[in-house]
Order: C-alpha cells, then structure tokens, then sequence
C-alpha cells in the first residue's frame, strides 16, 4: 500500500508531465488511474488544489466515463467482454462461472484485493468471441470449464 | 438590426438575439423552464421550441438558442411546435411525477401525462438543466454542486455525494432551480442545504439574522472587504 505522502508526489508528477494543462484533464485522470488501479478520492481533491479546478468539475469527468474507477480495484481487473459476438457466444455464462468462482458479483473486487470483475463492451476481437480480458492479457474463444485454470496463473 | 415575421408579425430587433428574447419582447409566451436572465441559455429544457423557416427549410429549433436572422420566418404555435412541446412536457412528468411546477405547467398548456411512459421514482424533482450548477459556478463563483454520471445515472449533487465542502450556503442553486428540486430549509440563526448546516450572521445594527457566515467569509475573501463591513445587512446600510 502506498502511503498518503507518496500518493501526493505521484499525482504532482503527472500534472507535471502535462505542464499543468487544464484541457489534458482525462488523461491526467488515466494516468493517476493506472498509478493507483482507480482514482482515490485523496487524489481527485489534490488534482483540484494544484491544478485550481473545482472539484465538481473533476467528478463530473470521473463519473461520465466507464473506463474510470472511483471504487479501489484489485490487483487484476478481469473484463468479461458482453458485446454482441461474445454475448451471442456465451459471455454471460462466463461470467456466471467468473462470479462463482471468485465469490463476488460484477463491478465487486475480492476481499483479498486480487481480482476485481469488470462487464466491458466490445474489447474490438470479435472473430476470438467469447474473450476475456485479464490485466491487460486477452483470452480467446474461452470456455467455463478453462475459467479455474486461467485464474490460477494469475 | 435584422427583420424578420414571427407568428405573422414584421419584427424587427438587434443582431446576435435570441428568438425566445424577441418573442417576450413582443408579448409571445412561449414556455421555458431553464432560461434565466443571470444564466446564459442552453437549451436544456427544450420547452421552448420553435418553428423556423429559412430559405426552403423548416425545422424545429430551441428558440433560447436560435439567432435572429433576416427574413426568417418563426411560427411558435404551429401544431408540429405543438406537438413537440407535449411530448417534451410528457417526458418531463413521467421524470419528475411529483413535481406540482411541472403540473401546473402542462395544465395550463392543456396537455395530459402521457399513460405509457412509466413514471420515474428515483429522480425527485430535477430536470437536469443544470441551471443550479451554472449559477453556483458563473454567478457565485463557488462551484460546490455539479451534474455526475451518465444517461439515467445523471443526478446533481456535491462532489462524491457528501456534504459539500465548498458550499457557502448562499442558497442561490435553490432560488434558481425551476422544479423546486434543490430544498434549503431556514430557521432564523440556521440554515441547512446540501446536507450542511450554517450558522447565519445577524445583522450588526438591527440584529436580523439576514446570510450565512461562511457566504460573507467568502465574499469578504474575493473582494478584499472587511468582515466587519459586511456584517450589516442590506436595510440598515
């Protein structure tokens, strides 16, 4: 875990890195996003002080798009993909099985902070339908019964 | 000046105005719910269309929007005007079912909640203008409430649904807000809005309890005035 201290440096660098631009404000909330796996309340607050954004305004940005966080994720994000290929292939069977398994619903991280599980739309391979995509790794045309094996490499 | 016809008459008024402001000029009424004098427009409601033929093409346009332009031709009763502005209005009850404003309203328009859109229950009062967010922001200068989420999941509140830290108490989101959504409750040395209770200032002369003690820290922040000035209120001054 990081401490409150380090978590400050971090989000000044990346304000940083973007020379402070006001306009570049989604992609300093992806990077404070794949420093800390989600955006921390602490980190919104801090990003409005040093960049003289209101808060409001930073939240409306978090909270519009999907792909930003603001519940603490686990250490693998696993992304059952439900658009129309893999739902018509059986993703939601995967993600019964997903759900079993881990003893969490989607959109829930387990207590052991390890995987958080994720509905996504389209991930854009539809010919490897059903897929799943686990931290970053794709894998295609999965099946339920390959769902024990493939959590336990991670 | 530009000169055009609305509903039949030869109107003529300044370049760069809107059409709702010409029509009220010359006595048209046309319904509004998030147009307000201190808030530039936007078009959120979408009560206030219009019809407007230029050149070959009519089309429907919100009229707190639409720039005068010459020789336009702008029909506010038309039934296709009509039309539109009931269904706006029915989707708008089936939102807010509670809210007596938007009743009063669609009586007075003559048209009836439309049976097959089922009616929310989650979303009190508000119709997303965002008049309350654009007041605090533009006009106060606080920018303590904003709009959060997406499609049904929209919903006006402080950062994070908590207490607003930035809040200053000043009430101005619930005197603007046109559905009556936004409530602050007032005793005489209290008042609560946005989950936070504030202490209110009596007045140094008369001794009537007349703002919030955090507004005037603030307005005595931005504009360099002493806090003693301010502590007067506005009849003894």
């Amino acid at each position: 875990m990081k401490t409150a201290k380090a978590k400050k440096i971090t989000v000044k660098d990346i304000i940083k890195k973007y020379g402070g631009d006001k306009t570049a404000m989604i992609a300093i909330l992806q990077d404070v996003q794949e420093e800390f796996r989600y955006l921390p309340k602490a980190a919104l607050s801090s990003i409005s002080k040093q960049m003289e954004v209101p808060l409001t305004r930073i939240y409306e940005i978090a909270t519009f798009y999907n792909a930003f966080s603001l519940k603490q994720r686990g250490k693998n994000l696993i992304e059952v993909c439900a658009g129309t290929a893999c739902h018509v292939q059986g993703a939601a069977r995967l993600m019964d099985r997903m759900e079993r398994d881990l003893a969490i619903k989607c959109g829930e991280t387990t207590k052991d902070k390890m995987f958080s599980l994720e509905e996504v739309r389209c991930l854009g391979c539809c010919s490897l339908a059903p897929v799943v995509r686990i931290s970053g790794n794709i894998h295609p045309n999965l099946t339920q019964d390959e769902v024990p094996k493939i959590l336990k490499n991670y | 000046m530009v000169s055009f016809i609305i509903d039949g008459k030869k109107v003529e008024a300044e370049a760069g105005a809107n059409v709702l402001q010409v029509a009220r000029k010359y006595g048209i009424v046309i319904p509004t719910l998030c147009c307000h004098e201190s808030v530039a427009p936007s078009g959120a409601c979408r009560l206030c269309v219009v019809e407007v033929k230029k050149g070959k093409r009519t089309r429907i346009v919100t009229s707190c929007l639409y720039p005068v332009d010459e020789g336009i031709v702008v029909e506010t009763k038309t039934d296709r005007v009509l039309n539109v502005r009931r269904l706006v209005m029915q989707l708008l009850m089936a939102r807010c079912p509670e809210s007596e404003v938007l009743k009063d309203m669609a009586k007075e328009m003559g048209i009836e909640p439309q049976p097959a859109f089922h009616p929310d229950t989650d979303k009190g009062k508000c119709v997303l203008c965002r008049l309350c967010v654009k007041a605090c922001e533009d006009v106060v200068g606080a920018s303590a409430i904003g709009l959060s989420g997406r499609g049904k999941n929209k919903k006006v509140g402080a950062p994070f649904m908590e207490d607003s830290k930035t809040c200053i108490g000043c009430g101005a989101c619930a005197y603007i807000c046109p559905t009556e959504h936004i409530i602050m409750e007032s005793t005489d040395s209290k008042r609560k809005i946005w989950g936070r209770t504030f202490k209110m200032q009596p007045c140094d002369k008369c001794g009537r309890y007349f703002a919030p003690v955090d507004q005037l820290k603030f307005i005595s922040d931005k504009t360099g005035t002493p806090m003693t000035e301010l502590a007067v209120c506005m009849s003894c001054k």
